[in-house]
């Protein structure tokens, strides 16, 4: 998959990244590259720095010292509206949608940007037909037309962690990073998470933190194991699975 | 109670025939503010529906913060009151220069003069939300109030800054002297600014301001600065409360330092919550439930403000949603055919319900009216407050009441689970 579809510049380049909080090191000399196409997991025992890579390369946070580079743009320092223009889009690892607002509310307002409409004033949002077909295939898509109209904070645990993955794909990013997206998740629902994933990342890059490793190993191209703070190997799944520096680290202790 | 609530405010999609009802319901609107005056043609009517009038237009204005964008302002008398100030300047420059503008367009200049001030102190007030906001709304307020006081030459001082509606150009005959024509000003700038402030919420911009309300946070990561949306959702309400108040100049005919204070701003925040944040109408129901108390009540009690406070506190703990959602919560219900079982608790739970408010109301007067004052006069019935058969009296009404009236409400809660359960199975109810 990843040499059918990459270029010569990686989709996200990350070298040698520091962020420090006061003097405690959470991430140290990070170096990561996701080439364009590839499924990218990351994976790493509790308390590695996973959700702070994420932070770090969505802009939520930014590095003490190192650079991010998003198709060979720099982006570290920028904020993360500026990196989600620039086509990278996340989600939470804790799901992180709008509340009060129906479910067609929550994934219309994520495409709103990337169809160009930005803070228009001037526009009924209803009468936008671009607007209203995207928004209409990716509820199908998620599985939640059925849902549109319901408030998104009443909707099931499982239900919100799909429309998290809606609103994360909605914008057409061509760089999607997931956090935990199946977590907490029964195995049925995590299939239909898996597939669902898997079907919309189709020809984008894709950089996701998963504990469950069935999902990782089934789903990734490539995998690095990242423990305190640092990335100990990249590989593979199968290099991966021989590394022994893993199997010491991270695999063996959990005995996977 | 009120998680049952909260859990109903949203209910299923609206069935084709929706927007000849939303049509209906704005061209009802225009009538009733049209036939108004005719049916009730008194000098004192005509002074309240103004200010009525005028009161809802700041409350929507409000509730673009508020409501539309989770923005908690102490300080929105601020623009309303600029507005007054400019609108004054703007009536009298026209008069001293001649200039061809009638009284109609000068509520656009109070609105620009909300507009320019939220233009300016908006960026550094809108980088953050929450708390800090707030108190920074609070600070503003206050040193423009202040300073309303000493700039002397653009505020008046104490006496304000005074004009004649009736100096400027006339329209079609119009002179505006007369209260009735005042009424119909209000009343146009009214309907315009409310078609405009609800076409706010339908647009891309209105949408991303509920986004930024709901998870400022998230926002980022669809492509929107939160700041950047609260910025001009502030500029927004800045203006509308400059057109509310270019109005209240037109309708007393002088600004002074009391529009811009922190009353004024509490009072806009008070009817805004009370009609309801949730629902577009809700600021509407609330502006004109407060203008009326407020003009009731004052000519019935001298501590009216306590009367407010204590529906202010009732609606903040058992209807945060305010009357508009009071009502929007039957409407699963009502699509579901299940309201007729939930009304006849209802009547049950008004008897003892009133009973207890008599005897707050009775028990509250004794106290005001205790040493000195009128004798208090309770929908008819005469009570002297310094007698033991009044204070039994209040005793009895608020225990006896309470007492009964805790049970009625049970039953009310009984009763609405029961319907609400249907409309569940039923499919109006999420």
């Amino acid at each position: 998959m990843s040499e059918a579809v990459s270029g010569t510049t990686a989709a996200i380049e990350v070298r040698a990244v520091e962020k420090r909080f006061g003097n405690v090191g959470i991430i140290r000399d990070l170096n990561l590259s996701v080439a364009r196409g590839e499924r990218h997991a990351i994976i790493g025992p509790n308390g590695a720095g996973k959700s702070t890579t994420f932070n770090l390369i969505s802009g939520h946070i930014a590095p003490t010292s190192g650079e991010v580079k998003l198709n060979g743009d720099l982006i570290s320092g920028l904020r993360p509206f500026e990196i989600n223009r620039r086509g990278l889009s996340r989600s939470f690892q804790v799901t992180n949608v709008f509340a009060r607002m129906t479910v067609w509310e929550n994934v219309r307002c994520a495409v709103l940007w990337a169809t160009g409409h930005r803070y228009a004033f001037w526009k009924n949002v209803d009468s936008l037909p671009e607007v209203r077909e995207r928004t209409a295939q990716i509820l199908d898509d998620i599985h939640l037309t059925h849902r549109r109209d319901v408030p998104a904070g009443l909707l099931t645990y499982a239900e919100q962690r799909e429309l998290e993955i809606g609103i994360t794909i909605a914008s057409g990013a061509t760089v999607v990073m997931l956090d935990e997206p199946t977590a907490g998740m029964s195995h049925a629902e995590t299939d239909r998470a898996v597939s669902l994933i898997r079907r919309l990342t189709e020809g984008k890059t894709l950089v996701i933190v998963e504990h469950d490793m069935s999902v990782v190993f089934g789903l990734a191209d490539r995998i690095s194991v990242l423990v305190y703070g640092h990335i100990i190997a990249s590989g593979t799944p199968e290099e991966i699975r021989r590394d022994p520096k893993v199997k010491e680290a991270y695999l063996g202790e959990e005995a996977h | 109670m009120t998680t049952a609530m909260t859990s109903t405010s949203k209910a299923v999609a609206d069935p084709a025939g929706g927007s000849l009802r939303f049509y209906g319901v704005w061209a009802l609107g225009i009538i009733v503010l049209i036939v108004l005056p005719m049916l009730f043609s008194s000098g004192g009517s005509l002074t309240s529906f103004s200010l009525i009038g005028i009161a809802i237009v700041f409350a929507l204005s409000y509730n673009i913060l508020l409501g539309q964008t989770g923005l908690l302002s102490f300080g929105h008398a601020v623009h309303y009151g600029l507005g007054g100030f400019a609108a004054c300047h703007m009536m009298n420059a026209v008069v001293s220069h001649g200039w061809p503008i009638p009284l109609p367009f000068i509520p656009l200049f109070g609105g620009l003069g909300g507009l320019v001030f939220a233009v300016i102190i908006g960026w550094v007030m809108t980088k953050r939300a929450g708390t800090v906001f707030a108190m920074i709304s609070l600070g503003i307020g206050e040193l423009v109030a202040s300073s309303s006081l000493i700039l002397r030459s653009v505020f008046g001082g104490e006496a304000g800054i005074t004009t004649d509606r009736t100096a400027l150009p006339k329209l079609l005959g119009w002179s505006f002297g007369p209260q009735l024509q005042v009424y119909y000003l209000i009343a146009f700038w009214l309907v315009l600014s409310a078609i405009a402030m609800y076409a706010l919420t339908r647009t891309p911009l209105g949408r991303i301001c509920n986004a930024v309300r709901d998870n400022p946070e998230r926002v980022q990561f669809i492509g929107y600065d939160p700041h950047v949306v609260r910025y001009i959702a502030f500029c927004f309400a800045g203006f509308f409360a400059g057109v509310a108040g270019g109005l209240a100049a037109i309708n007393f005919e002088i600004a002074n330092s009391a529009y811009l204070g922190a009353i004024q701003s509490g009072l806009v925040l008070f009817s805004t919550f009370i009609g309801g944040t949730a629902y577009f109408f809700g600021p509407i129901l609330g502006a004109i439930l407060v203008t009326y108390l407020q003009l009731g009540l004052t000519s019935l009690t001298t501590v009216w403000q306590l009367y407010f406070g204590i529906i202010f506190i009732g609606i903040v703990m058992y209807s945060p949603g305010g009357i508009a959602g009071l009502l929007m919560m039957h409407r699963p219900l009502i699509r579901a055919g299940t309201l007729w079982t939930v009304i006849p608790s209802y009547l049950v739970a008004i008897v003892p319900t009133v009973a207890l408010a008599c005897g707050v109301i009775l028990t509250i007067e004794t106290v005001a009216r205790f040493s000195g004052g009128d004798p208090i006069n309770l929908f008819g019935v005469a009570f002297n407050a310094t007698s033991p058969v009044t204070w039994l009296t209040a005793a009895v009404l608020v225990a006896g009441g309470f007492y009964v009236a805790r049970l009625t409400w049970r039953r009310i809660a009984d009763a609405w689970d029961r319907a609400a359960t249907v409309a569940r199975d039923r499919g109006y109810l999420a």
